[in-house]
């Protein structure tokens, strides 16, 4: 999957996630900007979510900023999930 | 045993935070919404979303609703394809108003369910009356098919088609709540009452309710954990009520073996309709029958 324009999924919410994801700027590879209330005790967790996720879509090239508010496992797979189509443009049924 | 429905909760499909909590609140129904509460824009966000909560939550022992948005939207097939193959209890399906518009919603749902293997009546439908055309129409579409479990009135939507104001005594769908509740008992299956919107006047959803156990409704919509307790402690039977039931039912057992079938209890005559009655009241409370 390439990420073709900017896009964002999830909320500053309690137990939600917000991410944004575009394309790197001069890079490639993945780079991933984490800010999470439970980084400390979570953070890891929360990045091997992110990776596995992205290697699902097989995303090599990405840039994403997030901001965790205490969202589970599930919460950051499905927001992952939304953002990655919406940045690829695969999203339907929106009229994002 | 009967499933109990006294309250289903609404939990907009987008609020991670109250989706993961779902079954904590202690409403008898969850109902996960993709339509109404989650604006257009995140359509696509909350039908993931909701995807994945059943696939991970435990929602204790609530039952599980999904409302998907009507087929006449750009979102609603899209909406069984990604549900359908998780299997909720039933899938709520909202502007109901023709026999048409449920054969349409049960066609799609049975070609998904085949391209999954799952049987035709593993989730069951519930579907919301909300418009004059449904109200009009909801006898036929009450005996339509055998899936159909439940009917909901849903009253903002229906006070706006008829463009009259919403007013806490709901004498505007008076006449709509009547006729859903016929039509739902009628074919042996619950209708649920609209919701109260003013969270804060706890005595005004009392009233409310108590008036919808009334009419006949099996139980109520609620849009707020905080509403829950009043609902049920409205549709849970009392003790009083119990043990006169408990009796009722004992005495009909003893009756039956001695070939009665009409009887008096503390004075009252006992015939089909009161054993009827005693042994919903018992159902409700969750004692069984075969140890009476």
């Amino acid at each position: 999957m390439k990420i073709i324009k900017k896009a964002q999924a999830g909320s500053f919410e309690s137990s939600d996630i917000l991410i944004l994801a575009e394309k790197p700027k001069d890079t490639k590879g993945r780079v991933i900007q984490l800010n999470s209330i439970v980084e400390k005790q979570y953070g890891d967790t929360i990045l091997k979510t992110v990776n596995a996720i992205l290697d699902k879509f097989e995303v090599a090239d990405i840039h994403l900023v997030i901001h965790d508010k205490g969202a589970l496992t599930p919460v950051i797979e499905a927001r992952m999930e939304t953002v990655l189509l919406r940045a690829s443009n695969n999203q339907k049924g929106t009229m994002y | 045993m009967r499933q109990k429905r006294r309250t289903m909760l609404y939990i907009p499909g987008n609020n991670p935070a109250m989706l993961i909590h779902g079954g904590t609140y202690g409403a008898d129904s969850l109902l996960l919404d993709l339509e109404d509460s989650v604006a257009l824009e995140q359509k696509d966000s909350a039908r993931i979303l909701v995807k994945n909560v059943l696939k991970n939550i435990n929602f204790y022992d609530a039952e599980v609703c999904v409302r998907i948005n009507h087929l006449d939207t750009p979102f609603g097939i899209e909406d069984l394809k990604e549900i359908i193959p998780l299997k909720p209890d039933a899938i709520r399906y909202p502007k109901t108003e023709t026999i048409e518009d449920l054969k349409r919603l049960v066609t799609v749902m049975e070609e998904i369910e085949d391209q999954h293997n799952i049987l035709h009546d593993e989730i069951k439908i519930h579907i919301m009356i909300e418009t004059a055309l449904g109200v009009q129409n909801v006898f036929e579409i009450a005996k339509l098919c055998h899936r159909l479990d439940a009917i909901t009135i849903g009253g903002q939507d229906l006070t706006a088609d008829m463009n009259i104001k919403s007013t806490k005594d709901g004498s505007g769908i008076d006449l709509a709540r009547k006729m859903i509740v016929m039509a739902a008992k009628a074919n042996k299956i619950d209708a649920i009452d609209t919701v109260f919107v003013d969270i804060d006047d706890e005595e005004g959803l009392r009233k409310e309710t108590e008036k919808s156990k009334n009419l006949g409704f099996t139980g109520k919509a609620v849009i707020n954990p905080r509403q829950i307790d009043i609902v049920h402690e409205v549709y849970t039977p009392t003790e009083q009520e119990i043990r006169k039931a408990y009796k009722i039912y004992k005495e009909f057992k003893k009756k039956k073996k001695e070939g009665i079938g009409v009887f008096a209890v503390d004075g009252k005559m006992v015939d089909a309709p009161v054993i009827a009655r005693a042994k919903y009241i018992l159902e409700l409370a969750h004692i069984n029958l075969q140890e009476i």
